[in-house]
């Protein structure tokens, strides 16, 4: 069967009654107790996102709070040195806390406000998810508490120190890998007890429905500001244009993507091959993984025969998670965007390059877009242009960077 | 012809009493400790809930994640749980027993096939966790039409209106969901207010076999028993955990804690 996308329709919308994107993806596979919580928010969030004066307040946060629009920058060098392409990048890590991921945050904390919750809480890989909710939540006067797995908790110091004193509780994840997949499960587990004073953000385009809905209507920001950069940039969208970005959950790249889906634009997802010599992984749809359901959802998801959630393995935390969102499940299977993946020692090849060129540096997450960037752009016309979206900021990995490469450049 | 779980909620009925429900989670702390367990509580319990573990669970706490735990390490699969199934079954066939546990695997494996091998080993009725009402409606049909029981779940989330609903579309039995928790959450509303919740919902269909469960320990059990059913499991997952602890015999511990519960309800 092969699935198609409505045109007019907005991606998040395109789901069926059971909101299935494609009758296979996405769904809410929950516990009965978050039936109720869970209809509520998807009620709140209908009419919150048809009203003049919540998207009035939204686009007010992101103007005075998130700083948009962040820059749409040439990179020159970049460009010049590789010789095809023309290379840009929409520098997204200027946001407000250094990464995409304050936009769900902030969206999530205007919603705890309006159903009158007092507590958040949120789950996060690389600590940006946490960053930004603590950083939204001391903003909006809510309490939060921040789930991570205690290998990301070593891995990302540099974010955890700033989850601290945006006055949030870190609660360690010690089950399992110790990653973002325990630390989610521990979130919604929490939620299962707690539901009825307290608000869930997830961190990114996956878990029940609504939740890769709110998440994707919130990066969308990207995109809208992106669109009008490209028209002023090149008078229309360019004949040969390719929007790169990272996939993990896959929020950045939904938002990035959004407002082009009706163009000609092409898309690809870069997910996380993992280390060269290791058959693990974290990219599912470049390697086949098939459908099961993780964290309330329908998805291609890294499991074994009998449905166990397998391990992954990524030098890059926020890209460290074994399924990926049902929105990108429905996009490949839709011919709409490809996905390939980059390994670790290439995410960090591209770091050091974008890094040494240019007057960004890239988190080790956006790093794998850039590879994708620099394999391809040599291959083609100087008429064809490559977006990059630069989601994140290598300054959160400057310990992993210095050990893998000897020394941190920025 | 009745279910075997329909019957065992009669004789407790005429004994004028509450069902006792275990649940132990299959491959804990062995495959073979496991169908010892069931032997030995089956003596006690009325109807036996069998968890199959999955890896990724949202709705379970620490206690039953740590026996899921131990099973899965011991590499235990799906076809392990139906040949201890199997096993039980062959001397105790009157013994309702239900396997608990997530949509995935039941996925992974087709539903029809997963109904197939339930029906083959003996299985009585299925409790899926992640799997609500009504997206479980085509499922619980299936289930059925093969004279196995779905075990619908309502929580103190559920409002009278679904409440309805579910009530008038179960089987043989439906569970409750005591408090806002993950299993094996302390009791953090009274029993009373818990009961009050529990008659409310019976009163919808006095027919229905209503059991509780979440929280429930040998403290807290004997405050409850005026339920269809109670059910009994992080507290056993915690004695397994203690036993291997202090090194004693799960088993016997497992079948001295049952024992005791059992008594405080009759």
């Amino acid at each position: 069967m092969s699935l198609g996308i409505k045109r007019n329709i907005p991606l998040i919308d395109q789901h069926d009654k059971n909101f299935m994107y494609g009758g296979k993806f996405g769904g809410n596979f929950i516990p009965e107790t978050l039936k109720k919580p869970i209809d509520d928010l998807t009620i709140l969030f209908a009419k919150l996102r048809k009203e003049k004066k919540f998207l009035y307040q939204r686009d007010h946060y992101f103007k005075n709070y998130i700083g948009a629009p962040t820059p749409f920058i040439k990179l020159e060098n970049l460009t010049d040195h590789l010789g095809g392409a023309q290379i840009y990048a929409k520098v997204v890590s200027e946001a407000n806390g250094g990464a995409h991921k304050i936009y769900n945050a902030t969206v999530h904390c205007l919603i705890a406000k309006k159903a009158g919750k007092k507590y958040i809480i949120g789950d996060t890989g690389a600590g940006y998810a946490g960053k930004m909710l603590s950083m939204a939540a001391k903003e909006f006067g809510l309490k939060c508490k921040i789930f991570m797995g205690a290998k990301d908790i070593k891995r990302q110091r540099p974010n955890v120190e700033a989850i601290k004193k945006n006055g949030a509780e870190i609660v360690p994840v010690t089950t399992g890998s110790q990653t973002l997949v325990d630390a989610v499960s521990e979130c919604m587990r929490y939620w299962v007890s707690n539901c009825d004073t307290t608000h869930m953000c997830v961190g990114s385009t996956v878990g029940p429905n609504i939740f890769i809905k709110i998440c994707a209507w919130s990066t969308a920001q990207i995109s809208r500001e992106l669109m009008q950069q490209v028209k002023e940039e090149f008078g229309k969208i360019p004949n040969k244009l390719k929007l790169i970005n990272c996939v993990g959950g896959g929020s950045s790249a939904a938002g990035f993507w959004n407002e082009f889906m009706n163009t000609h634009a092409e898309f690809i997802g870069v997910e996380a091959g993992g280390p060269k010599n290791s058959k693990l992984h974290a990219a599912p749809l470049t390697n086949g993984s098939k459908i099961g359901i993780l964290h309330g959802a329908a998805q291609y998801v890294i499991q074994n025969k009998e449905g166990q959630i397998g391990s992954t393995e990524s030098i890059s935390a926020g890209l460290d998670y074994p399924g990926i969102s049902p929105l990108h499940c429905f996009l490949k299977d839709a011919k709409r965007a490809k996905y390939t993946s980059a390994s670790d020692e290439d995410a960090l090849k591209a770091y050091q390059l974008v890094s040494k060129l240019e007057n960004i540096s890239p988190s080790l997450e956006p790093s794998h877009a850039f590879a994708e960037a620099i394999r391809i752009a040599p291959k083609l016309k100087s008429s064809e242009v490559i977006i990059v979206n630069s989601c994140g900021d290598s300054l959160k990995d400057k310990d992993i960077i210095k050990q893998k490469l000897g020394s941190y450049i920025r | 012809m009745k279910s075997k779980i329909a019957l065992a909620f009669e004789n407790c009925k005429k004994e004028n009493r509450s069902a006792l429900i275990t649940y132990t989670v299959a491959g804990d702390n062995t495959k073979n400790n496991s169908f010892k367990i069931l032997n030995k509580i089956s003596k006690h319990a009325d109807i036996l809930e069998l968890g199959f573990p999955h890896n990724t669970p949202i709705a379970d706490g620490g206690q039953i994640q740590g026996s899921s735990h131990r099973a899965l390490k011991n590499g235990i699969k799906l076809k392990d749980v139906f040949q201890i199934v199997k096993k039980f079954k062959k001397t105790n066939s009157s013994k309702p027993l239900i396997l608990m546990g997530y949509y995935n695997l039941i996925y992974q494996s087709g539903e029809n096939n997963f109904i197939k091998n339930c029906k083959l080993s003996g299985v009585d009725g299925l409790i899926i966790v992640d799997l609500p009402y009504p997206e479980n409606k085509n499922f619980a049909n299936k289930c059925k039409k093969k004279g196995i029981n779905f075990v619908q779940l309502l929580s103190p989330t559920t409002s009278r209106e679904r409440m309805k609903k579910i009530i008038k579309d179960s089987h043989d039995m439906i569970y409750y969901i005591s408090m806002l928790s993950t299993t094996g959450g302390k009791l953090k509303v009274s029993p009373k207010k818990i009961l009050e919740n529990y008659n409310k919902i019976k009163r919808i269909n006095p027919k229905k076999n209503l059991v509780i469960g979440f929280g429930i320990t040998d403290k807290t059990i004997s405050s409850l028993k005026s339920a269809n059913g109670l059910v009994v499991g992080s507290l056993l997952c915690k004695t397994i955990t203690n036993s291997l602890k202090m090194r004693q015999n799960p088993v016997t511990k497992l079948d001295k804690v049952v024992y005791n519960l059992k008594r405080k309800i009759t």
